[in-house]
């Protein structure tokens, strides 16, 4: 609610689309993205006149994320009223949240439900009679969103957060018995005992944390590139793999000139497939975009299937292409095994090791290779493992409870005095009740005078 | 008899009290202070101490804003501790033991020295009220007395009911009678009652006492006070004294459970968690077989003695032979038993941030009667409630203190917000702001609006102002004073701090945790400039804390400021939250009850979702 800080939503439907634009409304938004942004033209975006398009590449690190088209709206003349910057990017799910990510650990917080019209409302950007159909948007998105958050902490997430914030918050209230009771006869906040559980919420915290990419890979299901020389039979092996005629499919060359993506469920686990435009060398334009988007999809995969023709041999390409992506896992398939004789398939199982055998047109191979992908991607724990998180409001609030009690671990180093270390955990406690639901001091003195023997 | 109105009537004189009929006096109201007895003026009904944890920041406000609390204090103190030195110094907080019947009779001084005060000794049985508003009061004779305003302080002796063992009686005090009428006269109007209880331990005869078993408690050596005036320090000290209780004496106190009103339903009210009776504390932590007894003489040269962790309603037969088992209490004479009471109080969310209540037009509650327990908090109130009404009276703004100004402003506002179930005790965790209402500050924070109030002196500001520019002065010097390696890295190698390689403004390394001004005046630079200033000690702590702390202070300060966006957008009196569909069915209904003032306050109403603020934010945010 407060307007000096920085809020970030998508502003296009959640899912896959074409393109996808996320919002950034606060005094430093410019500012933010300026920092992760460069541009083509090698222009400082922050220096640019409001209402100006860029283009340009965001960065995290070294890292590419996406190119993407960078528009600026300069307080007072935008939506919200407040410094607004849109950034189209590519419509994958896996490319929204990486940048969405990106962004909140980079000074931006997820905005609440409704929150960029209440600011363009606080900011006089509507007039009241538009005041009632905000407010019932509010209440109903807080309704729907409450009720999404719901749904997802039925898992062990809430759970452990839950136990979590009551370990902490009965470690502050004696920090807290410490300070208001210090003339009493009362025991005190064990430091070795409050040590080991920082280590542990720090452990815990980080690893929710983590388990976010995987959260989302499981949400938006584990990216697979399918690449491989023109006609080698990407697209019938996505097409077998989806049962249906989502590529275009033909025996010229240098078809599938964009990237096609989609979600098969295999034994529980969702898989994304990305099928790209054959790589080889083109003078063709066109054609040219889509095997430098091959390249993209390659680094934004976990898994690649390298896909060739079992009459030729590939060993050196596959070689070159693990020596290219090194941390890439990738699965070497020789397909249309139907036009080949036996021996050659023998020979190639003994020249390239682990290769599959496909006849994607047949569709032998097809369960075998199924099953390998669920084997390789090692999901088999997934599902039942620990906890996940899959929301960006939980991701934001765990890492800001995190940096919270990384200041205590600090302090306590420091000897720190308990009143200023309490304000930090005060503060985690509050994110940690983000969470779960409120908290207030009245927590902390209920939990005191319940636990405790106080009073002369 | 009586002046034929007068501005403000004050009834009861005890903290609350006294403090209401000095802050409206010395504003200027003609001030009537009625009590039922004018021998027991600012009289210290349970422990014979000011201050302690979270209350001695109070007492330091009441003095910054320019009441009598912390001068009355200093002049009948007769040991001083600042609690908590080794935790910040938001924590610091000043504690003074006091000659009971010295600090009574200081309060009378004060208030008989002040202008505009006059006395008047009887029970006041009713208020006159003309339409909405209160005009005057009705006293037990038939007598009215007219006022433009009216501030009620009764303690606890509205229907107060006394309870020892298995015989109650009517009474507001040990030997007081209770006071009636008032109670049924609000009810009447529409106003909410409850019953809430306290207690208070056995006085005992000090020369009964073998202190020889017990281990003293001095104050600090180097004792310090409560009021920036310049009140006197302490040149000599009473000690406490500690001992225990023991198994033994809790099996004989358990022998009277049977007879004890708290355990045989007749006390149905509910008393302070955290100032449990000693029959509570073995029942509810039966694991525990000793709780600490603190011995404090009631004076100077009095012998009797106060029994500090020993409140007790149980029969005195009882509390008598337990006692007697205490280590160090073989052979005691008591002066009077621990006793219960029980008396009315009026939920706080009646009431408006200014003390005023809702129904009723100038007519101020202050202390006991909305819900709070002890002395400093009482008198917090009374002082606020005596401001308000000479504001309100002269047709000028209320006077309401923020939550992150002071714990006044915290206290208040938790009253008037969320009400209270239990009696009402500050405590440093219920400040958000905690870092900022400190006990070295309070005149910085206050001092300056009290005096525009025309409340506190001249003098006062002026003392204020030259600690302020002389503490901002050093802070400076420390920003701008270059130290080098080889002076202070010895320092840093005692303190097992990792040394410097280069030279380095001075105010950098004072903010390491271990480093400190007495660290600090080991360089020659800075040993000089407290000399040629000549700075006393405030001046030091004050600019040791502004430059040890500033990162703490400017984050609850920004924390402070996110927040005051909310407090200022208004909630127009009388606002229909029934037509605001979007709100929550139990937000509209905790809205419709409590009508909180700002954003900001609803915000902390319990069942207002943060979503509900938004709706409330739209239809009210510009």
């Amino acid at each position: 609610m407060m307007v000096n800080e920085n809020i970030i939503a998508l502003a296009t439907p959640a899912g896959t689309g074409a393109i996808a634009v996320i919002r950034i409304s606060g005094p430093d938004a410019i500012t933010i993205v300026s920092s992760k942004f460069r541009s083509i033209g090698k222009k400082i975006l922050k220096e640019q006149k409001s209402h100006t398009v860029h283009l340009g590449h965001i960065y995290d690190g070294p890292k590419i994320l996406d190119k993407v088209l960078v528009t600026l709206f300069k307080a007072p003349n935008s939506y919200t009223g407040d410094h607004v910057v849109e950034i189209s990017c590519h419509g994958s799910v896996y490319i929204q949240q990486q940048l969405i990510q990106l962004f909140l650990r980079n000074g931006c917080q997820m905005a609440k439900a409704g929150e960029f019209t209440l600011r363009a409302f606080l900011n006089g950007k509507m007039d009241l009679s538009q005041a009632e159909a905000v407010a019932d948007l509010i209440a109903s998105d807080s309704e729907a969103s409450h009720q999404v958050a719901m749904q997802q902490m039925r898992g062990g997430f809430s759970l452990q957060i839950n136990e979590l914030r009551q370990e902490l918050l009965n470690f502050a209230s004696l920090i807290e018995l410490e300070l208001d009771f210090s003339g009493e006869d009362v025991e005190f906040a064990d430091r070795t005992q409050f040590n080991t559980l920082l280590q542990t919420i720090t452990g815990v915290l980080k690893n929710l944390i983590d388990s976010f990419a995987l959260g989302n890979v499981i949400k938006n299901g584990i990216p697979v590139a399918i690449v491989g020389a023109p006609n080698v039979g990407k697209s019938t092996l996505l097409n077998a793999l989806l049962n249906e005629d989502r590529a275009i499919v033909s025996n010229i060359p240098g078809t599938t000139r964009d990237t096609v993506e989609d979600q098969i469920s295999i034994g529980g686990v969702n898989f994304r497939f990305i099928d790209t435009a054959g790589i080889r060398q083109t003078e063709d334009t066109v054609e040219k975009i889509g095997i430098e988007k091959s390249h993209q999809k390659i680094q934004e995969a976990a898994l690649v299937l390298y896909l060739f023709d079992a009459n030729t041999n590939k060993k050196k390409e596959i070689s070159a292409l693990q020596d290219k992506y090194p941390l890439k896992k990738i699965l070497p398939v020789a397909n249309k095994t139907d036009m080949v004789k036996a021996d050659r398939l023998q020979e190639l199982q003994d020249k390239i090791r682990g290769v599959h055998l496909l006849s994607a047109k047949q569709g032998d191979g097809l369960d075998a290779l199924k099953k390998q992908l669920l084997t390789i991607s090692n999901t088999g724990d997934i599902g039942k493992n620990d906890t996940i998180v899959t929301n960006n409001r939980h991701y934001d609030s765990l890492l800001k409870a995190l940096e919270a009690i990384q200041r205590v671990k600090e302090g306590m180093q420091e000897e720190l005095a308990s009143d200023l270390m309490a304000i930090d955990i005060r503060e985690a406690l509050f994110h940690l009740g983000e969470i779960t639901g409120a908290v207030s001091p009245d927590d902390l003195l209920g939990n005191i005078f319940s636990n405790f023997c106080i009073g002369k | 008899m009586f002046e034929k109105e007068y501005d403000v009537i004050v009834v009861g004189g005890g903290h609350a009290g006294a403090e209401a009929a000095a802050a409206a006096a010395n504003m200027g109201s003609r001030t009537l202070l009625v009590t039922m007895n004018l021998q027991t003026i600012g009289q210290m009904s349970c422990n014979p101490a000011m201050g302690g944890i979270a209350k001695g920041q109070i007492v330091r406000e009441i003095d910054a804003l320019g009441g009598y609390s912390g001068i009355v204090t200093d002049k009948s103190v007769i040991q001083f501790k600042m609690l908590n030195k080794s935790k910040g110094p938001a924590m610091w907080s000043p504690r003074a033991q006091n000659d009971r019947m010295r600090f009574a009779e200081e309060w009378r001084l004060a208030l008989e020295s002040t202008p505009n005060v006059d006395f008047y000794q009887e029970m006041v049985s009713g208020l006159l009220v003309k339409g909405q508003k209160v005009v005057g009061v009705r006293t037990s004779l038939g007598l009215d007395i007219r006022a433009k305003a009216i501030v009620l302080t009764n303690g606890t002796f509205l229907n107060g009911l006394i309870h020892i063992g298995e015989k109650q009686f009517g009474g507001g005090r040990a030997g007081e009678k209770a006071a009636t009428g008032i109670t049924e006269q609000l009810t009447d109007f529409g106003f909410v009652s409850g019953r809430m209880k306290t207690g208070t331990p056995p006085r005992v005869d000090g020369r009964s006492l073998d202190y020889t078993k017990m281990i003293p408690q001095p104050g600090d050596a180097k004792p310090e006070k409560f009021s920036y005036l310049a009140t006197k320090i302490l040149t000599e000290q009473r000690d406490c004294h500690m001992t225990h209780t023991s198994a033994l004496v809790h099996d004989l106190l358990r022998e009277g459970f049977d007879r004890s009103p708290m355990f045989n339903g007749r006390i149905k009210s509910i008393g302070p968690r955290y100032c449990p009776s000693i029959e509570d504390k073995i029942h509810r932590f039966a694991d525990k077989d000793a709780h600490q007894i603190f011995v404090e003489p009631e004076g100077w040269h009095t012998v009797e003695v106060y029994v500090n962790g020993f409140s007790t309603s149980l029969p005195e037969d009882v509390q008598y032979k337990a006692l007697k088992s205490v280590v160090g209490f073989e052979n005691v004479k008591f002066f009077r038993p621990g006793y219960a009471i029980e008396y009315d109080y009026f939920p706080p969310t009646q009431l408006k941030h200014s003390l005023e209540t809702k129904l009723v037009d100038n007519l101020f509650f202050a202390g006991q009667i909305n819900g709070t327990t002890g002395y400093e908090e009482a008198a917090s109130q009374g002082l606020m409630a005596g401001i308000n009404a000479h504001l309100k009276i002269t047709e000028q703004e209320p006077f309401i203190l923020k939550r992150d100004e002071a714990y006044i402003g915290v206290l208040i506002d938790d009253l008037i917000t969320k009400g209270t179930e239990e009696p009402y005790r500050m405590f440093t965790s219920r400040a958000e702001y905690r870092t900022l209402l400190r006990q070295d500050n309070a005149d910085l924070r206050l001092t300056p609006r009290s005096y525009k109030l025309g409340l506190a002196s001249r003098e006062r500001l002026e003392r204020m102002e030259e600690k302020e520019r002389r503490s901002k002065d050093f802070v400076s010097f420390f920003r701008n004073t270059s130290f080098s390696p080889e002076d202070i890295n010895p320092i840093l190698e005692e303190l097992e701090s990792s040394p410097v390689k280069q030279s380095d403004k001075m105010f950098k390394v004072f903010s390491r945790p271990k480093v400190t001004m007495e660290h600090m005046k080991r360089l020659a630079p800075v040993a000089d400039y407290i000399v040629e200033h000549a700075l006393d000690n405030e001046v030091l702590e004050q600019a040791e804390i502004q430059v040890k702390y500033s990162g703490y202070i400017a984050k609850e300060k920004n924390n402070a400021d996110k927040l005051l966006r909310l407090e200022n957008i208004k909630i127009p009196e009388g606002f229909d939250y029934r037509k605001l569909k979007s709100l929550s069915y139990e937000a509209r209904e905790k809205l419709e009850a409590i009508r909180p003032v700002t954003i900001s306050q609803a915000s902390r109403i319990s069942g207002v979702s943060p979503s509900d603020v938004s709706v409330l934010l739209v239809f009210l945010g510009r």
